[in-house]
């Protein structure tokens, strides 16, 4: 899976969950104050996540990093990758 | 004036209707609700997907038309099931034409009764069809709770319009809608706060029906003629027939209203609410009379004082007979009686409210609207002034019957406002 394909299946999961625009999705955007993503929709964001690239990533501490839609490609890249060493 | 002059107990303050919202199976408005009413038309309609319903008898139902979810916004509708956007929708036409703005929202003089039959059937259902396939949480959003439990429309509604009285949530299946009007009617006699949010809301799902065909009270000889049932007090009735939407009124304060110098539209002047313990499902005339007769005192009237009966009357065998035979016990057989099932089928906790606001129209404009698809009364049904044809008549007083499955009796009594 390339990266761009990464990104776009991130941003189309979550243009559906959130009903976001799919033509603002600009990776330096906060998933808070851009998004408008509260508390809830980031459990609800790591479920729509699990599902789209079938993962477990609940567990990860990173998770509370994630800042801007731009971090969760990062992120999801990341696990991808190490889940494709192992 | 005081958030809360509860200490002042003495003091009965008189409550009228200064809103109305309507989420029904003629559309998204008031306005629709009452065009429907008074053009005779039927909300019922023939529903293909309750064919997947193995044994399910009654295919037909009155689902609302017209609904825009997305009106209301995402970070609110997220925890909101159909009923709870009926309710919200229903809640934003009443608060507009009420003139009740942000602040008057957020000032804790407005409070919210609000109820279902129970939560989401339709949500649950799907969290289930996946929870069982591995018995896994993994997948269980945070939003689901808050679309089942119990409180799901008012506190939906209360969170969207950000109101901070007090919420009850009423849930009383088909007496619903008539206990949160009455309950919020006496919250404000009492002066626990001026203005209330009341009604009720539920969604159809084929569940809904089956409850009542397991107990042999739905309609199940017209899914070929939908638009000829249910029909209530008529020979040839053959059971009730599911709907769905939501009702909702603002109650207020006589001097409240007047002091923020809107349009009322009604008076509610009595209520009553009783526990019928002869059985959990079976009607029983004497207790739904008993019912009546408490608004009556409730309402300091007379029988003869009341001009207009709105029947329960779901048009199941025992029901309409138990309720003709109760109206002829507390007022003879001269009130005009009419139930508006035979239109939109039983919206069930949105009936007691939807039916109210739709009398209330009825009040305002001096027409009878009658029962629809009442041919020939049935002869076991009581001898009263059965409404069988749209009729001018000067109402100033109506009683708005509920009677519910668990033995729910609910009896409100509404007045045509005159500045007195």
């Amino acid at each position: 899976m390339t990266e761009q394909e990464i990104v776009t299946i991130i941003n189309d999961a979550l243009v559906e969950e959130f009903e976001l625009d799919a033509d603002e999705m600009q990776p330096e955007l906060s998933i808070y104050d851009d998004l408008g993503l509260d508390s809830l929709d980031t459990v609800d964001m790591v479920i729509v996540l699990e599902g789209a690239f079938k993962f477990k990533i609940r567990e990860e501490a990173e998770i509370k990093e994630i800042r801007t839609l731009g971090d969760i490609h990062a992120f999801v890249q990341r696990k991808l990758e190490v889940e494709a060493k192992n | 004036m005081p958030l809360n002059d509860s200490s002042t107990q003495l003091i009965a303050h008189r409550v009228v209707v200064t809103g109305m919202g309507a989420i029904s199976p003629f559309g998204p408005s008031v306005a629709e609700l009452d065009q429907g009413l008074r053009a005779g038309e039927s909300g019922v309609r023939y529903c293909e997907e309750m064919r997947d319903v193995h044994g399910l008898r009654s295919l037909v139902a009155a689902k609302v038309v017209g609904v825009e979810p997305k009106r209301i916004a995402r970070k609110h509708r997220r925890s909101m099931s159909n009923m709870s956007i009926y309710a919200a929708l229903a809640a934003q036409e009443a608060l507009t034409q009420a003139a009740i703005d942000g602040d008057q929202c957020r000032s804790g003089r407005l409070g919210v009764a609000l109820g279902s039959t129970v939560g989401s059937t339709e949500v649950s259902q799907s969290f289930f069809e996946d929870y069982l396939r591995d018995h896994s949480l993994e997948r269980m959003k945070t939003t689901l709770f808050f679309q089942l439990m119990n409180h799901s429309c008012a506190a939906n509604v209360a969170q969207t319009y950000e109101i901070n009285g007090r919420i009850l949530a009423p849930s009383a299946a088909c007496a619903t809608g008539s206990q949160a009007i009455g309950y919020g009617y006496e919250m404000i006699v009492a002066g626990h706060q001026q203005m209330m949010l009341c009604g009720g809301a539920d969604e159809l799902h084929p569940l809904t029906t089956a409850t009542f065909d397991v107990m042999h009270a739905a309609s199940t000889g017209h899914n070929e003629t939908p638009q000829l049932t249910p029909r209530p007090f008529d020979r040839h009735r053959d059971g009730m027939v599911c709907g769905e939407g939501s009702g909702v009124v603002v109650l207020e304060s006589l001097e409240s209203a007047q002091e923020r110098g809107v349009e009322i539209l009604a008076e509610v002047i009595g209520f009553a609410t009783l526990s019928d313990s002869t059985s959990i499902a079976n009607p029983n005339a004497s207790v739904m009379a008993e019912c009546m007769r408490q608004a009556l005192v409730s309402a300091g009237i007379e029988a003869a004082d009341v001009d207009y009966v709105n029947a329960h009357a779901t048009a199941t065998a025992q029901g309409d007979i138990a309720e003709s035979q109760a109206i002829a016990e507390v007022f003879g057989a001269n009130v005009p009686v009419s139930s508006l099932k035979g239109h939109l089928g039983h919206t069930m906790a949105a009936s007691g409210a939807l039916e109210s606001i739709a009398t209330i129209g009825m009040m305002r404009q001096g027409t009878l609207v009658p029962t629809l698809h009442l041919d020939e009364v049935d002869p076991l049904c009581a001898d009263l002034d059965y409404v069988q044809q749209p009729r001018q008549k000067n109402i100033q007083i109506a009683l708005k019957n509920n009677f519910a499955l668990g033995g729910v009796n609910t009896s409100l009594i509404l007045r045509r406002y005159t500045c007195d």
